[in-house]
């Protein structure tokens, strides 16, 4: 079973360098929602600690959440912005899997200094740290209002697997109202994007730079 | 009555959605706060008398202690007592204020900042709900006893305060939104991180997530991972209380919500930020880690003293200047927290008082905002001929900021300062000195300036009538700075010395 | 008799490689609802083509008539080291995974230096191209032989195959997923298959390997083509002794079990063809950067159990 476990976090990985290179805004939201979904499905599959039911029913919140409610918000907000369909990168998509990889070797090396528990799970805590190194990717490095809410997601779904490999049993309340927060947050995004749109007609983030105390903006006339 | 404490807001928010008469719904919001703080003022009389009226309304039985076995999630200790007592004093003098400001932008959109944009404010409904709701999240946040709850929580306020900064609905406003949603709820999602490693710390002892429990449990926590527990839980809810060089979504957001958004924001919200760090401090102190933890809060604390004052040398925006001064005073809070011992006790007055001072200063911003119709420096001259009681509160609001005596804030700086010279940290203590002196220049030249000089009246200028509705609550604030300036009261001195107890300071 | 094995192996491989792009090609032909050429068509190619007289133009050197001898020579001596069926080459000692891929190196070269020899445009842009693929599919299948000598704890091929058992697999199955993935991406780039190059295409400007031997003639491309079989057969067992970890014993059943693989696997090359339309040039990078990516990560994964 174990190796099938570790077969997800290779899985996960993946996802994370697919997320790396991929160009197409919707396949990027599939991916995330997919990585969501494995992730949901993990303790499962590990199969430790946790009742039964318990764990199945949060892979269920999990799972509709991340697979179903997050992607049909996100393609909302896609489809309602009008934006072009790619996610234009700052940088190119060679160094974008670069730096996935370098995260993913910085964070094997952290994984190993870390005094963690034993995981059985081979992987688990480095898959981890790079799928948060990847979300830092998606949201430094892409211009667009929508792949920053990915990121985020990313980061999100980095730390939920993060938490799995440490063993770290919450109680149902907190992990429920986690998730309840990162719904509102997810949600209030979205409106904020269509907001962006609205205002600017698109979503490039690029342009949300009259703020600053280094250009010369509306206060330096 | 913690949780009527929660529960008040929350549905008090809730309604404020379905109530569509401006008239109630601004009551609702008066009420409720005023609710609420006579609530907090009973817990913490309560807590002054030891428990008396608890045991007066419960009938004997001490209310506050939970059922045997089972963990309390949310009940008040000191610290929390006390960063509640600011967050509803200051959301008590904001409701005021919020009621006035309301009414004022429905005669009339205050702002054209923009030039030819006319505001299309957000419906009020969303805007009084969501400050509701907003109060709810931080009664949250000092209550928890859980880190987990805690972390929920203050995701809540981001997630809660960003429509209230979005009110006045054109793109800067959009543009401070979403750096404020976007690098909070990052920042946040680290401290969730930090959250991980400190129950991986405890995982051997079973200590759990659970703040009592890790505080009794704390010799045994895991070093290492404490130590990164620490560091990811500073990094995450430092990003939300605004130390550099995680700060950069601050001014943004303060110099583009309105003024009593702003207020809230700086005094109340930045406190609760700051309240996770302390918690996750105390464990750390508790476990013998105070060198470790103590030098990384002076470090930042003193690097967004230095942020602070180099931008504000060269500030355009007096709203963005009140923002980074906001940015200096969470460095000498954490400095406070950072030096322990006496210093602790220096850093909570300082918080206090900050937070009081602050928000005053905002509501007159919002005041000058209105009269001048610009945020510019360089477009406000001579206030004390337009606005002359404004322009009073202005410069008062200045002298108190800055520390000059008899202001709270001087007492609070001086013990910090007073601290670190005892524990030998010269070095500390002298670049302490030098920022606040950049930072009291470049204070003064930006309040002088606005508020001295001739006033050269704009072509379509008509003579402005100051709101006192907008300048009462300012005024009542710079007085209680005043006060504790001169003198604590005991039962406040009791709480905060109890405070500090709570997270390793001593007095 | 044991001795004559390694030998007898030797002579199926050089009798045998030709077949593969003839199923390759009837795969694709399948898939285009054709009948296609004759499997045996490259072995009645290559005996029309040892008989003609090679035509030469007068600006080349000796280098243009070196480049497909030595192409050959490189692939013949590479498959002198390469295990067939999980057992050892008689030529197998340490480090020879690094003397595999100077050969490869080599044998590349030589091309190279006999395209720019002629002094065509169109040549050189083809060397160009090729070499700059390879710039990005050699430290990818360097990466992933790396990977996989540290999975086996040997530094021979012979010895990294023969190690690799079914126990192997259970254990390290990403690892290897991930090899094999690499491994089979290097093929495609490295035997200019779809999609990183069309072998059939008529146009000079979108080719890459076949316009290197667009000035070949008679045994000269007799050679290359059959160079290129061979190359095929060193990835396809690679691959095919990479997904066929068991060793029953019997020489002669792992044999035809390891020659049915290979057949496979130039089935599977042609479905890909048929199915992958060809990348554009400035994407053919990403495929095997993709590919790089994959060998890091089984080596990152290896050192970190």
């Amino acid at each position: 079973m174990h190796t099938f476990a570790e077969l997800i976090i290779v899985f996960v990985i993946l996802m994370d360098l697919a997320l790396a290179v991929t160009g197409s805004l919707s396949t990027c939201i599939k991916l995330v929602a997919l990585q969501g979904v494995v992730a949901g499905v993990l303790p499962l599959l590990a199969g430790h600690g946790a009742p039964y039911v318990r764990a199945a029913l949060f892979a269920a919140v999990i799972v509709t959440l991340k697979g179903a409610v997050f992607p049909w918000l996100l393609m909302r907000a896609r489809d309602k912005s009008g934006a072009r369909k790619d996610v234009e990168p700052l940088i190119s998509y060679p160094a974008s899997i670069m730096l996935c990889l370098g995260a993913f070797i910085a964070s094997s090396w952290m994984g190993s200094r870390l005094p963690l528990p034993e995981t059985e799970v081979a992987w688990i805590v480095p898959a981890s740290l790079a799928t948060v190194f990847t979300g830092f990717l998606l949201i430094t490095t892409r211009t667009k209002a929508i792949t920053q809410v990915l990121g985020y997601l990313v980061i999100e779904n980095g730390i939920y697997i993060f938490g799995l490999a440490l063993f770290v049993e919450q109680p149902m309340m907190v992990e429920l109202a986690i998730l309840l927060d990162v719904f509102v947050a997810v949600f209030v995004m979205g409106i904020a994007i269509f907001h962006i749109s609205r205002e600017f007609d698109h979503i490039d983030t690029a342009e949300l730079s009259e703020l600053s105390d280094w250009r010369r903006g509306e206060y330096g006339k | 009555m913690i949780m009527l404490m929660m529960l008040l807001p929350l549905a008090a928010g809730a309604l404020a959605f379905m109530i569509t008469g401006d008239r109630p719904r601004r009551a609702l919001l008066l009420w409720t706060a005023r609710l609420h703080s006579l609530l907090t003022a009973l817990a913490v009389w309560d807590h002054a008398a030891g428990g008396a009226v608890s045991g007066f309304i419960s009938g004997g039985a001490p209310f506050r202690t939970a059922p045997p076995g089972a963990a309390a999630w949310f009940s008040f200790d000191p610290l929390g007592l006390f960063f509640i007592a600011i967050t509803s004093s200051l959301f008590l003098g904001a409701s005021h204020y919020a009621v006035s400001y309301l009414a004022a932008e429905k005669l009339g959109p205050g702002e054209k900042a923009d030039g030819a944009f006319v505001f299309n404010n957000e419906p009020e409904t969303v805007f009084t709900g969501c400050l509701l709701l907003f109060l709810a999240a931080m009664t949250a946040v000092t209550a928890s006893r859980h880190m987990g709850m805690l972390w929920a929580s203050v995701e809540a306020t981001t997630l809660l305060s960003a429509p209230l900064i979005y009110f006045h609905r054109h793109k800067r406003s959009l543009e401070a939104t979403w750096k404020y949603l976007l690098i909070c709820s990052v920042g946040i999602a680290l401290a969730l991180m930090g959250n991980l490693f400190l129950g991986a710390a405890g995982l051997k002892t079973g200590a759990g997530l659970d703040l009592d429990t890790l505080l009794i449990k704390a010799a045994l926590l895991n070093k290492p991972l404490l130590k990164a527990a620490f560091l990811f839980l500073f990094v995450g809810y430092g990003t939300k209380m605004g130390l550099s060089p995680f700060h950069t979504w601050l001014p943004d957001a303060h110099s583009e919500a309105p003024a009593v958004v702003s207020a809230l924001l700086s005094g109340a919200l930045l406190n609760c930020a700051f309240l996770g760090i302390l918690r996750v401090n105390a464990v750390c102190a508790a476990a013998g880690l105070a060198d470790f933890t103590g030098g990384i809060l002076v470090l930042f604390g003193l690097f967004s003293i230095l942020t602070a004052a180099l931008f504000m040398l060269g500030q355009r925006d007096y709203k963005r200047m009140l923002a980074y001064s906001s940015i200096e005073h969470m460095g000498i809070v954490a400095i406070g927290a950072g030096l322990g011992g006496a210093a602790v006790f220096g850093a909570l007055l300082g918080a206090l008082c900050h937070s009081l001072t602050k928000a005053g200063l905002f509501f007159t911003s919002g005041v000058i905002l209105a009269a001048e119709k610009t945020k510019r420096i360089a477009d406000v001259r001579g206030l004390w001929r337009r606005a002359p009681s404004t322009a009073a509160l202005w410069l008062g609001g200045f002298f108190l900021i800055t520390g000059t005596p008899p202001s709270g804030i001087f007492l609070a700086k001086f013990i910090v300062l007073r601290e670190a010279v005892s524990l030998k940290h010269y070095g500390l203590a002298a670049a302490y000195l030098a920022f606040l002196a950049i930072l009291f220049a470049g204070m003064t030249r930006v309040f002088i300036s606005m508020t001295f000089g001739e006033h050269t009246p704009k072509p379509d200028e008509k003579p402005f009538e100051e709101p006192a509705g907008l300048l009462a609550p300012a005024a009542f604030f710079f007085g209680c700075v005043i006060l504790l300036g001169l003198y604590i009261p005991g039962w406040l001195a009791e709480l905060m010395r109890a405070a500090a107890q709570n997270i390793g300071g001593k007095l | 008799m044991e001795t004559l094995k390694p030998l007898g192996q030797y002579l199926a491989v050089m009798l045998l490689s030709p077949l593969l792009p003839g199923v390759i090609n009837r795969v694709k032909a399948f898939f285009g609802g054709r009948r296609g050429r004759p499997l045996l068509q490259l072995y009645s190619d290559l005996y029309k083509l040892t008989r003609k007289t090679p035509v030469y133009s007068r600006t080349t050197t000796w280098v243009f008539r070196a480049g497909p001898v030595i192409g050959v020579s490189a692939m013949l001596t590479a498959l002198a080291v390469l295990p067939f069926a999980g057992r050892p080459s008689f030529l197998a000692f340490d480090g020879d995974f690094i003397f595999l891929i100077y050969l490869l190196g080599l044998a590349r070269f030589a091309t190279v230096l006999a395209a720019l020899d002629t002094g065509s445009a169109f040549e050189g842009i083809g060397a160009s191209r090729e070499m700059q693929f390879a710039v990005f599919a050699e430290p990818a299948f360097f990466l992933g032989l790396a990977a996989l000598a540290r999975v086996t704890g040997h530094t021979s091929l012979s010895a990294m195959f023969g190690a690799l058992t079914e126990d192997i697999w259970r254990t390290a199955a990403p690892v290897l997923a991930l090899l094999t993935a690499s491994f089979f991406i290097v093929l495609l780039a490295e035997n200019s298959r779809v999609p990183a190059d069309d072998p059939d295409t008529h146009l000079e400007l979108t080719m890459i390997h076949e316009v290197m031997a667009l000035d070949h003639s008679g045994p000269d491309l007799a050679c290359i083509l059959y160079g290129a079989a061979l190359k095929f057969w060193v990835f396809g067992a690679l691959i095919a002794c990479m997904v066929l970890p068991r060793h029953s014993g019997s020489w002669f059943s792992d044999s035809a079990l390891f020659l049915l693989v290979m057949l496979a696997t130039a089935a599977a090359v042609g479905v890909v063809e048929s199915v992958i339309a060809r990348l554009r040039l400035i994407k053919v990078p990403y495929m095997l950067i993709t590919a790089f990516a994959f060998s890091a990560l089984a080596l990152i994964f290896q050192m970190g159990r």
